[in-house]
C-alpha cells in the first residue's frame, strides 16, 4: 500500500530525490598524490596541491575513474565516454581553493536504474539521474578553541561519487531500501566501503510535498545526513513540516535545511540572501576526459556479479526461496560463505544452518561474518557428518555449539564426545525390545488403534540411547517389532 | 548590459572583496566601461561553434593510483599566518 | 666589452675557455643591480649571496669540465615563479611574505641546467597589466630614454621587470610569463628578444596562475639564439601539468641561423589596425623586405577574428582569475587581515591584499560567470575564441609563419594612457589573438623610431613550430643588426 501523510486538507503524497556522496576506494587522492586514507594526524595526508598552494594543478586519478565507471556499470547506467571537470566557486574555511573540482555539465555517468525490494515484497525501480566525480571538502572544528575553528585538510580532494537519483522514492521505507540497495552495491563493486559512521556514504535529502495527481511542489534540500535511519526520520519530519506550513496558507521555500537527530526537527541552514552563485566553469587545469569504449568494456568484464544477479542465481542454482537468498546475498562475505557451504552439499540444508543457527550465533556474539568462529569449511564439515549419518540433526546442534565454543572441528568434537551416530541393528533392536517391554501398556494402546503413540516409543528408544542412535533404523526397528 | 550599484555590491560579495561605499561609484564606472567594451562581440556570429576548451593539443591524462605526496605538514604549515598546531584556524564558524 | 653586454651564448663560450670566472661574471651582474635596482625596479628580490655561492659551484664544474648549458649564467626570474626557500610575490600584498617550499618546474629546469639566478624580476601584481605599474613593490623603469626627454617610460607588462633588467644588463636573460602577451610586448618596449612558446611547451606547476588556459612561461634575452638556449632548457613534459604536452624538445639552437628560402610569411591586412603608429608600420614594412631578401614568399592573409582577440581575451583572462585567485584568502598562507566573522576576515584580507586592477579583474570575471551571465559572456567568448584559433590554422594552411608588429606605439611614459583601463588593455592589441589560440610568438627588436626607442615585430607560428620563430627572427635580427642599447645600463652605471 502506498505511504500517505494525513493533513488537515487531506491526504500527502511525499516525493523524494536523494544525492548520495560516496567516498571511492583509492589510496591516493582524486588530483594528487596525497594518502586518501581515513584518519592519520591532522594535516599530514595533505599535499601542497591539496592545500591550493601558488601554482600547484591537479593530476586526475586514474583509478578513481575505473570506479566512477564500474559504479557506473554497477547501476545499469550509460557511461558517457566524453565527460568534464567544472569549478563549483564558492568561499568556505574547508575548501582550500575556493572551488570544488566537479562534474557539473557533463558527468562520466549519466541515467541508470536501481531495483529495490520492500518488506511486503513490492519490487520498485529508482531512477538514478547522473552519478559525477568530485573532490571532498576538509573538515572544520569548532570546540577546539572560544574564538576560532580548527581545519584539517586531510579530507580534502580525496574522491566522492555524487550519486543523483530522481525523483522516485514515495516513503520513507523505499528511502531506507534504496540507501541500503545502493551501499550493497557499492560494497560488492569494492567502489566504496559505504561505511556512514567515517563518512564515506553520505545523503543530501529533498523532500516535497503534493497532492494526489499534483504536479511538484517546492523541493527544500536536507543536507549531509549521515545514517539511513536518520534520513528516513528526516523525511518524515520535513514532509510534516511543509504539510503544516501549507496547509496554514504558507509557501515552501526552497532551501537547505539541516536534520537534528536529537530534537528530530530540520531547520534552514542558509539564509536566502546568502544565495549561492556557483560560477561553474571547465576548469582550465584540465581537459576533457576521453575514455575508450574498449576500456569499459574491459572493466565490465571484470565485474564481481551483483547482488541481483547472485540472488536469482542463488534461488535457480541452490533451490532455496527467494527472500533466504535475498537474505545470503546482502553481503559478498556472506554470500561466499554459503557457497562454500553450499558446494557439493544440500543446498537448502545449507541455507537453513546458515541463516539460522549460524546467523543467531553472530547476532548472540556480534560478530561479522568475516570473524565468524565456525569457518564455512568447519561448517560444511558438519553437514558432511550429517549427510554420511555419523550425526543426527539433534547432536548436530550440540556439535555445533560446541564448535562456537571450542573452535574445534565437528569429527573432533564427534569423537571426543562419542557422539557418533549408533547404526547397529542390533544395540538398537536391544533397546526397542527393552521400551517395548518396559511400556506393555502402551504397546497394547498402539495395537488397539492408538498410531500417534509411535512418536512415543521413538523418543524412548533415542532417550534409552543418550540421542545417538540413527532415527531411521529406530524407526525400521519400531515399524517390523510393532 | 550595464550594472547597478546592488549589483557591483552583489559581485564584490560573491568574491569576498570589502568595498566601501564610496568606491561603488568608481567601481560602476570601470566595469561598465569594460563591459561595454566586450559588447563588440556581439557582432560576431557564433552559430553553430564549439566553445574552445583546452587549446587543443593534448587529451587528459591520468596518473597512477599511488601515494607519493603528502606527509609534508611542516610545508603545508609554513605560511600560515595563523596556524595553531597541527591546525590552520579561521575565525570561528557557527553554523 | 663588459660581461653584462655578453650574450648567454658567448659568455657560456668565454666560461668554458676560462676567459672569466663564473664568480667574476656573477659578480658584474649583482654590483650592476646593487648599483641600478633602487632606480629601474626591476628587481623585488634580489639574492646576491645565494647567487654568488652558485658561482662558486658553477666555477667548479667548469675546472671539472662537467659544465651544463647554462652554468654560471646569471638569469633573473620572473616573481611569477615559485623557488624553494625564496619569497615569491606575483608582486602583490597578499604574497609579500610567501616562501614558496618548493620549485616550479621551469626554474628547476634551469637550476639543473646550471642557471645562477640573481633575483626576482618585478611584474604587474599577478601578471596582469601591460605597463608594470600594478606591482604592489612599485613601478619599474624602462631604462630606454626618449630623445632629449628625461620621462620615467613603463618597460611594458607584466613581465617588465624581466625586460628591463635584461636590457639594463641586470641579467643575462630572464623568464617571463606571457598571458597575453606580457613577454613580448615588454620585449618590445625594451629591445630586447622575447618568445611565448605554444601552450603546454613549457610546464605552468609551481607557476603563480593569472589566467589558466593561457598562462605560458618564456624566456627573453638579448638576442635569439640566447632564447633558443633557455627555451632548451625551459621547456619539457611534466607529468605535474595535466596540459603540459608529451612531445620531444628539439634543438632549438640548430634552427638559429637556418636558410628561409621558399619560408611563406603571412601578412595578416587586420593588423593594419587603428592606432598603429607610423614608425611601427615603417618598421612592419622594412621586416617584410628583409624577409623577402633572406628567401621568403610573402603571402597576403587574413584573421577576420583578430579584432575581437582583446574583448574575448577580457572575459576569458578575468574568469579565470576571478577563480585561480580565490585561494588567495588568509587561510593557508599570504598575508590576512582579521575579521569577527570568516566572511569577514575573507573580505578584509582581500580588499587590502589585492591592488586596484587585480581587484577589478576578479570582479569582472566574477561577474561575467554568474548566474545568467555565463553564456552571453564566458561562453560566448569562448566560442569566438574557437573562431580565432581557426583563423589562424587557415592562415598556417597558406603559410608558415606570419609576421605582424609588436605593440601598436614604443613605450609610453610612466603615467600615461592610465585614466581608462580599455585605453591600457589596448597594448595588448596585437599579442593577445596568438594567446588566444595557444600559438607560439615571438618579438624581436628591428630598429629605433623617431624617439629614439626600439621597436619590435612579432613572428607568429604554428603550434610547437618554435623552431622556425627562432630561423624567422635570427634572420630579421640579423638584417636589423640591433646593436643599440638603452640610457640606463650597467656598463654606463661604472
Ligand atoms: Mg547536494
Ligand atoms: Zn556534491
Amino acid at each position: 500500500m502506498s505511504y500517505t501523510l494525513e493533513g488537515r486538507t487531506g491526504t500527502w503524497e511525499i516525493v523524494v530525490g536523494l544525492e548520495v556522496h560516496a567516498q571511492v576506494i583509492s589510496h591516493s587522492k582524486l588530483f594528487s598524490g596525497a594518502s586518501a586514507s581515513y584518519g592519520g594526524e591532522p594535516n599530514t595526508h595533505v599535499s601542497l596541491v591539496d592545500a591550493g598552494f601558488p601554482g600547484m594543478l591537479p593530476v586526475l586519478n586514474h583509478e578513481c575513474v575505473a570506479q566512477a565507471i564500474r559504479t557506473g556499470l554497477g547501476l545499469r547506467a550509460r557511461i558517457n565516454l566524453e565527460s568534464r571537470f567544472d569549478r563549483k566557486n564558492y568561499f568556505y574555511a574547508d575548501l582550500p581553493t575556493g572551488y570544488q573540482i566537479s562534474q557539473f555539465t557533463h558527468p562520466i555517468v549519466g541515467e541508470g536504474t536501481v531495483e529495490i525490494e520492500l518488506g511486503d515484497g513490492t519490487v520498485r525501480h529508482i531512477g538514478i539521474t547522473r552519478l559525477h566525480m568530485e573532490q571532498d571538502a576538509g573538515k572544520s572544528m569548532h570546540d577546539q578553541d572560544p574564538t576560532r575553528s580548527f581545519i584539517d585538510l586531510n579530507r580534502a580532494g580525496v574522491a566522492l561519487m555524487e550519486i543523483v537519483s530522481e525523483p522516485d522514492i514515495r516513503s520513507p521505507e523505499e528511502a531506507g531500501a534504496y540507501l541500503r540497495k545502493l551501499r550493497q552495491i557499492l560494497r560488492y563493486l569494492g567502489t566504496c566501503d559505504g561505511n556512514m559512521e567515517e563518512g564515506s556514504m553520505r545523503a543530501d535529502v529533498n523532500v516535497s510535498v503534493r497532492k494526489a495527481g499534483e504536479p511538484f511542489r517546492t523541493r527544500c534540500e536536507i543536507k549531509n545526513v549521515n545514517s539511513i535511519r536518520y534520513v528516513m526520520h528526516a523525511i518524515e519530519v520535513e514532509a510534516t513540516r511543509q504539510i503544516a506550513v501549507w496547509e496554514d496558507g504558507g509557501e515552501v521555500d526552497q532551501e537547505t535545511r539541516l536534520f537534528d537527530p536529537s530534537r528530530n526537527e530540520t531547520r534552514s541552514l542558509r539564509s536566502k540572501e546568502d544565495a549561492h552563485d556557483y560560477r561553474y566553469f571547465p576548469d582550465p587545469d584540465l581537459l576533457p576526459l576521453v575514455v575508450e569504449q574498449a576500456w569499459v568494456d574491459e572493466l565490465e568484464r571484470a565485474l564481481p556479479e551483483l547482488p541481483d544477479d547472485k540472488r536469482d542465481r542463488f534461488v535457480k542454482q541452490y533451490g532455496i526461496p527467494r527472500y533466504d537468498a535475498s537474505v545470503l546475498v546482502a553481503e559478498q562475505a556472506i554470500a561466499d560463505y554459503y557457497e562454500e557451504v553450499a558446494k557439493g552439499r544440500d543446498a537448502r540444508l545449507a541455507a537453513n544452518w546458515v541463516t539460522g543457527d549460524l546467523f543467531g550465533a553472530l547476532n548472540r556474539t556480534g560478530r561479522s561474518i568475516q570473524d565468524s568462529p565456525i569457518s564455512a569449511q568447519a561448517l560444511g564439515g558438519m553437514l558432511d557428518l550429517m549427510a554420511d549419518k555419523t550425526i543426527n540433526g539433534k547432536i548436530a546442534k550440540e556439535v555445533f555449539e560446541d564448535m562456537l565454543e571450542t573452535g574445534d572441528s565437528a569429527a573432533d568434537i564427534v569423537d571426543r564426545k562419542g557422539l557418533k551416530q549408533v547404526t547397529d541393528t542390533g544395540a538398537i533392536d536391544a533397546a526397542v525390545a527393552d521400551v517395548l517391554a518396559r511400556n506393555a501398556d502402551k504397546v497394547a494402546e498402539y495395537r488397539g488403534g492408538k498410531d500417534r503413540l509411535f512418536g512415543f516409543f521413538v523418543g524412548q528408544v533415542m532417550k534409552a540411547m543418550a540421542g545417538k542412535a540413527n532415527p531411521a533404523i529406530v524407526n525400521e526397528a519400531l515399524k517390523k517389532v510393532l | 548590459m550595464s550594472l547597478d550599484p546592488a549589483t557591483v555590491r552583489r559581485i564584490a560579495r560573491l568574491a569576498r572583496i570589502g568595498i566601501d561605499e564610496s568606491d561603488l561609484p568608481a567601481l560602476q564606472g570601470e566595469l561598465n566601461g569594460i563591459l561595454g567594451w566586450v559588447e563588440q562581440l556581439n557582432e560576431v556570429d557564433v552559430e553553430g561553434v564549439t566553445p574552445m576548451v583546452g587549446t587543443g593539443h593534448a587529451a587528459l591524462r591520468t596518473r597512477d593510483d599511488v601515494v607519493t605526496d603528502g606527509n609534508c605538514r611542516d610545508a603545508v604549515l609554513s605560511n600560515a599566518p595563523d596556524a595553531v598546531g597541527p591546525f590552520y584556524t579561521v575565525p570561528k564558524v557557527v553554523e | 666589452m663588459s660581461l653584462t653586454e655578453l650574450t648567454i651564448a658567448d659568455a657560456a663560450a668565454g666560461l668554458r675557455a676560462r676567459k672569466f670566472s663564473a664568480t667574476e661574471l656573477v659578480r658584474a651582474h649583482t654590483d650592476a643591480i646593487a648599483a641600478l635596482n633602487p632606480r629601474l625596479n626591476a628587481y623585488i628580490t634580489t639574492t646576491p649571496d645565494a647567487a654568488l655561492a652558485a658561482a662558486t659551484h658553477a666555477d667548479a664544474a667548469l675546472a671539472k669540465g662537467e659544465a651544463k648549458p647554462l652554468t654560471g649564467i646569471p638569469l633573473g626570474i620572473k616573481d611569477l615563479f615559485c623557488t624553494n626557500g625564496v619569497r615569491t610575490t606575483a608582486a602583490s600584498n597578499i604574497l609579500k611574505n610567501f616562501v614558496p617550499p618548493y620549485e616550479s618546474t621551469v626554474t628547476a629546469n634551469l637550476l639543473r641546467d646550471g642557471a645562477v639566478f640573481v633575483g626576482k624580476t618585478n611584474l604587474d601584481e599577478f601578471a596582469m597589466g601591460s605597463a608594470n605599474i600594478t606591482s604592489a613593490f612599485g613601478p619599474v623603469e624602462n631604462p630606454w630614454k626618449r630623445k632629449g626627454d628625461d620621462a620615467a617610460l613603463v618597460p611594458g607588462g607584466s613581465s617588465g621587470g624581466s625586460a628591463a633588467a635584461v636590457a639594463a644588463g641586470l641579467a643575462m636573460g630572464a623568464t617571463g610569463t606571457d598571458t597575453g602577451g606580457s613577454i613580448r610586448q615588454p620585449a618590445a618596449y625594451c629591445g630586447i628578444v622575447g618568445l611565448k612558446p605554444t601552450y603546454g611547451r613549457c610546464s605552468r606547476f609551481g607557476t603563480i596562475a593569472y589566467a589558466s588556459s593561457l598562462d605560458q612561461a618564456g624566456p627573453m634575452a638579448r638576442s635569439v639564439r640566447d632564447c633558443a638556449i633557455m627555451l632548451q632548457s625551459m621547456a619539457g613534459f611534466d607529468v605535474r601539468d595535466s596540459t603540459s604536452v608529451n612531445r620531444d624538445v628539439p634543438d632549438y639552437s640548430a634552427a638559429v641561423g637556418r636558410s628561409l628560402k621558399g619560408l611563406k610569411v603571412g601578412i595578416p591586412a587586420e593588423y593594419r589596425a587603428e592606432g598603429l603608429s607610423a614608425e611601427i608600420e615603417a618598421a612592419w614594412q622594412q621586416g617584410i623586405e628583409w624577409l623577402k631578401a633572406a628567401g621568403c614568399e610573402i603571402v597576403d592573409v587574413s584573421l577576420p577574428h583578430t579584432k575581437y582577440g582583446l574583448a574575448t581575451y577580457y572575459i576569458v583572462a578575468p574568469a579565470e582569475c576571478s577563480s585561480n585567485l580565490a585561494r588567495y584568502d588568509g587561510l593557508r598562507f599570504g598575508e590576512r587581515v582579521e575579521g569577527p566573522t570568516l566572511d569577514a576576515m575573507y573580505e578584509a584580507t582581500r580588499r587590502a591584499g589585492f591592488g586596484p586592477e587585480v581587484r577589478r579583474r576578479i570582479m569582472m570575471g566574477t561577474y561575467v560567470l554568474s548566474a545568467g551571465y555565463y553564456d552571453a559572456y564566458y561562453l560566448k567568448a569562448q566560442k569566438v575564441r574557437s573562431l580565432i584559433r581557426r583563423d589562424f590554422t587557415e592562415s598556417f594552411q597558406k603559410v608558415d609563419v606570419l609576421l605582424t608588429p609588436t605593440a601598436p606605439t614604443p613605450a609610453f611614459a610612466q603615467g600615461e594612457k592610465t585614466d581608462d583601463p580599455v585605453q591600457m588593455y589596448l597594448n595588448d592589441i596585437f599579442t593577445v589573438p596568438a594567446s588566444m589560440a595557444g600559438m607560439p610568438a615571438m618579438s624581436v627588436p628591428v630598429g629605433l623610431g623617431a624617439t629614439g626607442l626600439p621597436l619590435g615585430l612579432q613572428l607568429i607560428g604554428r603550434p610547437f613550430d618554435e623552431e622556425t620563430l627562432l630561423a624567422a627572427g635570427s634572420a630579421l635580427e640579423s638584417a636589423a643588426g640591433f646593436t643599440h642599447r638603452p640610457a640606463i645600463r650597467a656598463e654606463g652605471a661604472k
